[in-house]
């Protein structure tokens, strides 16, 4: 095997291998060190195998609603263990569509733990590769516990993403700590998959992040298919039994106890900056933990770039698959066209979903903004009502000036494939006439998007 | 993988190019920003600079052929890199001419774009539809905005603080322009220039649907050229005001004192312009241009010199920018220099008229029941009739016969 390439990548998941791939289009000799399996989190233990997860449990809550619809399918039965196999197939799947991916590109895997050395060097096991043009830290990031209130990983009672993805059966009962995007979606899987689920929340609302409106419409969502929403709470206390836990929560200065068979951390995540040779290479952190970063993603030692989970917030792999094409495109000298962070897509796929891209309306206020809210709920959108998925609805801030759209937000069946109507159109910098004047399919949830669009301007039509 | 080398709209009026010289050849090293070509557009020889770095793989385009904005004319990859030969994107020479019979409509003729308060909205000009709007109610022009979005696309970052820069100018020699040899053949065709064709674009488009009427007066030039004399005496090697430089600074001071004839038609309104930008004819080989001087009844003398002088010298060399020569509010051309006692200018549009300024010559003239000798000349003011009525020109052409008569007349 080759021991010098152009470009060496530490990590193989969604930054590091598009970032591989795209070096390998540039004509750059690449290669990608990964200790285990390319595709990292998001293919193997993320995104990928959730998405099965949730489609399952959408199955199991349509097939319940289905004798409405004119089908009878006798009683549901569900079994977590089924739905479990599916999606390791599936991530599997991809796996091996990364690893067809490298061969088509030619890029050279190298199996193991890589470690920076200083001049653009890293070591794998005992042997030593040297990159010419770059090397890019791509070594994302995992998921972590709170060990200062007793909650530590432990991976029987108290488990993390990692552990929920390979259960054979649902717990009896569920408590989920921390309502980001995780959490969210597995409280969505495992309630549907018959467990008493109990999602807390340390921020004053579920899906913090999110537009207010989100949050409320979730939380109404979730209550109602018997989910216990505790939000504005903090874990005082947790008692870790052999075969269940009971946690003290404290909320709108009330306690409570939760007891449960099983928490679910889904509070964060750590980097993974320890281990790689950062320090031997001069690369300095940031006060949060990421790797400090400059414009062109360059490390403070030159020659080294971060991208991905590394290179911080937001922590998302459509984030890092583009950094990952940007450094590459840097390296062969190109000038790519540089990343507007602020038009990032962000997407919970929990049901109802919700999709969201640029300021909430929240952000809006505390910057002073002199925005109107566009609204349309898909309780008045024909198609909506036809599939019976009327929760929700769209939501655009526009600015009154000039009509740039400074946010969008999308709650509902599908607004992770709607929102990037609004997504092309903020890269675009069109105003929400532009949205607008493109005509809308009839009869299409989109049309909700056209609607809200409309409705920002005063001149709602199905409203 | 390869990028693609277009033929870029290098100036606000440009639809086609014509490639006069490639500066690179095929095989050659380019670095982003280099001269890859020299292409003639509307007004002027403008440089082709390469967008990436690379090797000049292919040159698609020969010189001498012209081909419209947007077509690829090279491919800029990495070395020994295959491209495709781009075959159709040069239009077969022998029967198209030079590319011109078969287009659509010729476009609308462009509005100059001076000073702020121009609209912009309905222009082709590349820029987000935010960027447009911004634009349009901050009455920024976008020509005059570089774009740092993708293809040079102007977006809300371009817009926000300070006023907007003019794109960088290019500057470049003079090119020569292909002569007509004496050939043995009875005739030969000779295409038209890019110049030539704006040129034919924009008469037919003033000739034909404005209504022009001429004015015509005789001014005495006694003064005028005893006050020329004076000052050259006193600025010595300091340069020298031309009769033509006192023409232009009386010219817009009875604008900026007749705001009815420093105007624009503009279809479905009238523009009177409060500034005075005055436009000049300057003939330049195979046509002419009219560079513009901003603010000119606020200009001293000796400023209008230089830079009427400046300018008409970058004019010939072809090196204008285009915010250099869009924007007048009137123009004023002279034929004084090729001893034409009297001729009519024809209305550069949007603007309401134009003067034709003939040759300064010694004649006699009856003054006081006296046969004298006088410095004479004659002055024919074109007016656009829907905008200016006879009366208005008489009395625009009036005070300017009186300060050409009376130097002293501009200073008050």
């Amino acid at each position: 095997m080759a021991t010098s390439f152009d470009v060496i990548i530490l990590g193989g998941g969604p930054a590091g291998y598009v970032a591989a791939i795209r070096a390998a289009q540039l004509g750059l000799a690449t290669a990608v060190v990964e200790k285990e399996k390319l595709g990292g989190v998001c293919v193997n233990i993320g995104c990928i195998p959730t998405k099965a997860l949730l489609h399952s449990a959408y199955i199991a809550r349509l097939l319940q609603e289905a004798k409405e619809f004119g089908v009878e399918v006798g009683s549901v039965k569900t079994d977590y263990g089924v739905a479990m196999k599916r999606s390791r197939q599936v991530s599997d799947q991809n796996s091996r569509g990364v690893e067809f991916l490298m061969k088509k590109n030619k890029v050279t895997v190298i199996k193991g733990a890589g470690v920076l050395q200083p001049g653009k060097k890293v070591k794998v096991g005992s042997d030593v590769y040297e990159a010419k043009k770059g090397i890019i830290i791509a070594t994302g990031s995992r998921v972590k516990g709170i060990p200062q209130i007793g909650l530590e990983i432990n991976k029987s009672t108290v488990i993390s993403s990692d552990e929920a993805l390979f259960l054979e059966k649902t717990p009896a009962s569920l408590a989920v700590i921390g309502a980001g995007a995780v959490g969210m979606e597995f409280a969505d899987i495992f309630n549907a998959f018959g467990a008493k689920v109990t999602l807390i929340e340390a921020l004053p609302r579920i899906l913090p992040l999110e537009d207010a409106e989100a949050s409320d419409t979730l939380a109404k969502s979730y209550k109602k298919r018997g989910i216990d929403v505790i939000a504005g709470a903090k874990v005082t206390k947790a008692n870790v039994g052999k075969d269940k836990v009971v946690l003290e929560v404290e909320a709108g200065g009330a306690k409570q106890t939760v007891e449960a068979a099983v928490v679910l951390m889904a509070a964060g995540r750590a980097v993974n900056t320890e281990n790689v040779g950062l320090k031997e290479c001069g690369i300095q952190l940031t006060d949060r933990g990421f790797i400090k970063v400059d414009q062109r993603l360059q490390t403070s030692t030159a020659g080294y770039y971060a991208i991905g989970d590394v290179a911080g917030p937001p922590m998302l792999a459509h984030k890092g698959s583009r950094e990952g094409v940007v450094v590459a495109e840097l390296l062969a000298g190109h000038k790519p066209y540089p990343i507007r962070y602020d038009n990032v897509p962000s997407v919970t796929y929990c049901h109802p979903e919700v999709a969201s891209i640029g300021l909430t309306e929240e952000q809006c206020k505390e910057r002073k903004l002199d925005y109107v809210a566009g609204k349309f709920p898909f309780s008045a959108n024909g198609r909506a009502r036809g599939t019976g998925e009327t929760e929700g609805l769209v939501k655009i801030l526009r600015d009154k000036k000039y009509g740039e759209i400074l946010g969008a937000h999308i709650i509902g069946a599908h607004a992770s494939e709607m929102i990037h109507e609004l997504a092309v159109a903020r890269e675009n910098e069109y105003t929400v006439e532009e949205v607008d004047l493109a005509i809308h399919a009839h009869p299409t949830m989109s049309e909700a998007v056209a609607e809200a669009a409309l409705d920002s301007l005063g001149r709602v039509i199905h409203m | 993988m390869a990028t693609t080398v277009h033929m870029e709209a290098l100036s606000p009026t440009m639809e086609e190019g014509r490639l006069v010289k490639w500066t690179k050849k095929e095989g050659d090293p380019v670095k982003t920003g280099e001269t890859l070509a020299e292409v003639e557009t509307d007004k002027a020889v403008m440089e082709l600079v390469a967008r990436a770095d690379g090797q000049l793989v292919k040159i698609l385009v020969p010189e001498g052929k012209t081909v419209p904005v947007g077509d690829p004319v090279a491919y800029i990859g990495a070395p020994g890199e295959k491209v495709g030969d781009g075959g159709p994107a040069v239009p077969a020479a022998a029967g198209k001419g030079m590319g011109e019979g078969g287009r659509g409509l010729p476009p609308p003729p462009p509005t100059p774009a001076p000073a702020p308060q121009t609209t912009v909205a309905d222009e082709r000009v590349k820029a987000s539809p935010l960027a447009k709007r911004i634009a349009r109610e901050t009455g920024v022009d976008l020509k005059l905005v570089s774009g740092s979005g993708p293809g040079g696309r102007v977006v809300k970052r371009d817009l926000e603080g300070g006023s907007p820069a003019p794109p960088a100018p290019i500057p470049h020699p003079p090119s020569p322009i292909p002569v007509a040899v004496r050939s043995g053949a009875a005739y030969e065709d000779v295409p038209l220039t890019q110049i030539r064709k704006t040129i034919a674009r924009r008469l037919v488009t003033s000739l034909g649907p404005i209504p022009h009427f001429f004015l015509t007066t005789e001014v005495d030039m006694e003064r005028a050229a005893d006050a020329r004399a004076a000052l050259n005496k006193d600025l010595g090697d300091q340069g020298k005001v031309s009769f033509n430089d006192i023409i232009v600074k009386a010219t817009a001071l009875a604008l900026a004192r007749h705001r009815a004839c420093n105007a624009w038609f503009q279809e479905d309104h009238i523009r009177y312009w409060n500034e005075v930008h005055l436009g000049m004819a300057v003939a330049v080989e195979d046509g002419l241009i009219t560079p513009v001087i901003r603010h000119a009844d606020q200009k001293t003398m000796s400023q209008i010199s230089v830079e009427a002088r400046a300018l008409a010298d970058r004019a010939r060399r072809r090196q204008l920018k285009p915010d250099e020569y869009t924007g007048a509010t009137f123009s004023v051309s002279n034929l004084g220099m090729f001893d034409i006692d009297q001729f009519t200018a024809v209305i550069n549009p949007p603007e309401a008229g134009i003067l034709a300024v003939g040759t300064v010559v010694e004649k006699p003239v009856v003054l006081e029941g006296q046969v004298v000798p006088r410095r004479r000349l004659r002055l024919t003011m074109s007016c656009d009739h829907r905008v200016i009525d006879g009366a208005t020109g008489a009395v625009f052409l009036k005070t300017l016969k009186q300060m050409l008569e009376n130097p002293l007349a501009m200073v008050l």
